[in-house]
């Protein structure tokens, strides 16, 4: 590992003034710490949040919205009943990430923020545009089916890894935003970007950018009732999406009054297409409804030489998600979360 | 520029001097404290060999820069329990046979005594399975391991009851 500079701030305004060219910010080091070893990435400062004091609480605002803030650990935001029981695609999508010991260091905004798994990003020795623009992507032809069949470019073909991001997506979140220039938000929808040329432009934030919290604006929490993530994967537990979904529908005398549907693992970030929620609007739960809905979420998708599965795997994820949306959430988060080895129906929430 | 930092390392206070922040918590252990009992696997939180306690909360020490840990309490293997007043869940390991070479189960322990006191249900093996995930088995004992979590679980729900009483 390169050696850095390491400064705890207290305050977020210390902590912006200790930012430079070459810095990073500190979460809780699940990811870059492991990239810090790789040499991937080489920070010549390494600026703690763990100490900067007021972003550590869930809030309930005034108008009902909640705000998260940017240092709470995966695992304490699963562990707040209220908010899991509002928000319990969330909540399952933490719980189907990554191990208990990772959640307990990982923060909010480092999960929001994590780098790509492209085995060639990880690999110091491997070209990579994301990492070195310019460089070529060894990924392209490589092996594995952990690459994006949407939003692709020639430059880079990684999809983002985030359980988190396709349900905070799927509810429009905000993400609060502090740098030198001052405050700004920042839609869920607008923060991950496509690779396009500028692979190496990961996220919507600016050098220097700090995020303090995310937001779920109020009435997302009017899919409670109705709300599965789904994540199939190569092992039961302790692995990453191959292909996900996060559903929610709110329900109105038996037809779909509003829906909400996002795809993990499919692109370089959380997959959503309007026309898809659309086409379910006004219309009674049904597996060939879901499935209309489905195709179009995953239209345009590329399959390139040997992905056509990954499509029809991904369209599968969202239908079954959709069907357990429409079944109702659990009363009890799953032994299993997010898992397809579904138990038998438990008993669900009352919406 | 050297750190100087106080942790509470097994219920004793410790000042230790760092002499490079990038020296990570599980060597700062192993290397410089001579607590070899946490294990290093993969050094990528991958493996859950290196899981120690911090402020009562389960981490894999690996991906932890103990730069960060001034004024932090940390339990290893080593502080869990004694040879002579093992911890339940230590017990309960040797007791169904929760390990074959023993290398992940300093880590496994240390998980399972961190998953207990979030509250675990140990009536759902299921629920025990997934909550270890983060533990990797080379030898594949998870059979043993599963029981054991279970146990200690039931055991300390108890024997809290019993306090509370
Ligand atoms: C073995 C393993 C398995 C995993 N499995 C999964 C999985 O199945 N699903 C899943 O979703 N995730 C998984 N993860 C990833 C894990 O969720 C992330 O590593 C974690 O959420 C990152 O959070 P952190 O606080 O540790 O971030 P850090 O490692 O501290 O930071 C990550 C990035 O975010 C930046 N950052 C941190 N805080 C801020 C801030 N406030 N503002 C701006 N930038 C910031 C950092 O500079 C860095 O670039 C896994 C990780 C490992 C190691
Ligand atoms: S897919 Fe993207 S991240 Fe992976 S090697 Fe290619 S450019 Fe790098
Ligand atoms: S050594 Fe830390 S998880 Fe493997
Ligand atoms: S007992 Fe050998 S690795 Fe678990």
């Amino acid at each position: 590992m390169k050696s850095f500079d390491f400064v705890q701030p207290r305050t977020v305004a210390e902590a912006l003034a200790a930012w430079g060219p070459g810095a990073v910010w500190l979460g809780g080091g699940t990811s870059l710490i492991d990239l810090m070893k790789l040499g991937v990435a080489q920070p010549d400062v390494v600026i703690d949040l763990g100490r900067v004091a007021g972003m550590r609480s869930v809030d309930v605002q005034g108008d009902g919205a909640v705000r998260i803030g940017a240092l709470v650990s995966n695992a304490d935001l699963t562990r707040d009943a209220a908010f899991a029981a509002r928000f319990p695609m969330v909540a399952e999508a933490l719980l189907s990430g990554a191990s208990g010991q990772l959640r307990n260091a990982a923060t909010v905004a480092g999960n929001l923020m994590q780098h790509t798994r492209c085995a060639y990003f990880q690999d110091a020795g491997a070209a990579c545009n994301r990492r070195d623009p310019g460089a070529g992507c060894d990924a392209q032809g490589g092996v594995g089916g952990g690459v994006a069949v949407l939003g692709a470019s020639p430059a880079c073909i990684a999809v983002n890894p985030s359980d988190f991001c396709v349900p905070l997506a799927a509810l429009d979140a905000v993400v609060e935003v502090q740098g030198p220039e001052g405050g700004r938000e920042i839609a869920m929808a607008d923060f991950h970007l496509l690779p396009g040329d500028t692979p190496d432009r990961v996220t919507a934030l600016a050098p220097g950018e700090l995020i303090v919290a995310l937001r779920l604006p109020a009435g997302a929490d009017g899919f409670a009732g109705h709300s599965r993530y789904l994540k199939v994967r190569d092992r039961t537990s302790f692995a990453f999406a191959t292909a996900s979904a996060a559903a929610g529908l709110r329900m109105e005398h038996g037809r779909i009054a509003e829906a909400r549907l996002a795809l993990g693992a499919v692109a370089a970030k959380p997959w959503r297409v309007a026309e898809a929620e659309a086409v379910l609007i006004g219309q009674t739960p049904d597996a060939d409804l879901f499935d209309r809905a489905a195709t179009i979420a995953m239209a345009g998708a590329e399959p390139g030489d040997d992905l056509a599965w990954k499509i029809d795997l991904a369209r599968k994820t969202a239908v079954r998600a959709l069907c357990l949306a429409a079944a109702g959430t659990p009363a009890r988060m799953p032994a299993l979360p997010a898992s397809v080895f579904a138990e038998p129906a438990g008993e669900k929430v009352h919406a | 520029m050297p750190l100087s930092m106080t942790l509470t390392l097994n219920g004793a206070a410790r000042d230790v001097v760092l002499d490079d922040p990038r020296v990570t918590l599980l060597d700062l252990l192993r290397e410089r404290l001579d607590l070899t009992g946490t294990k290093k696997g993969c050094d990528r939180g991958q493996c859950g060999a290196c899981t120690v306690l911090v402020n009562g909360r389960r981490v894999n020490s690996c991906l932890t820069l103990a730069a960060t840990l001034d004024g932090a309490e940390v339990t290893t293997i080593e502080g869990l329990g004694t040879a002579a007043a093992l911890h339940p869940v230590q017990a309960a390991f040797i007791e169904h046979d929760g390990f074959q070479c023993g290398y992940c189960t300093p880590g496994q322990i240390m998980s399972a005594a961190g998953l207990i006191s979030e509250g675990l249900d140990a009536e759902d093996p299921e629920r025990i399975r997934e909550g270890m995930s983060g533990n990797i088995c080379r030898c594949g004992a998870y059979h043993g391991i599963t029981l054991a979590v279970q146990e200690a679980a039931r055991r300390m729900a108890a024997d809290g009851q019993e306090d509370a009483a």
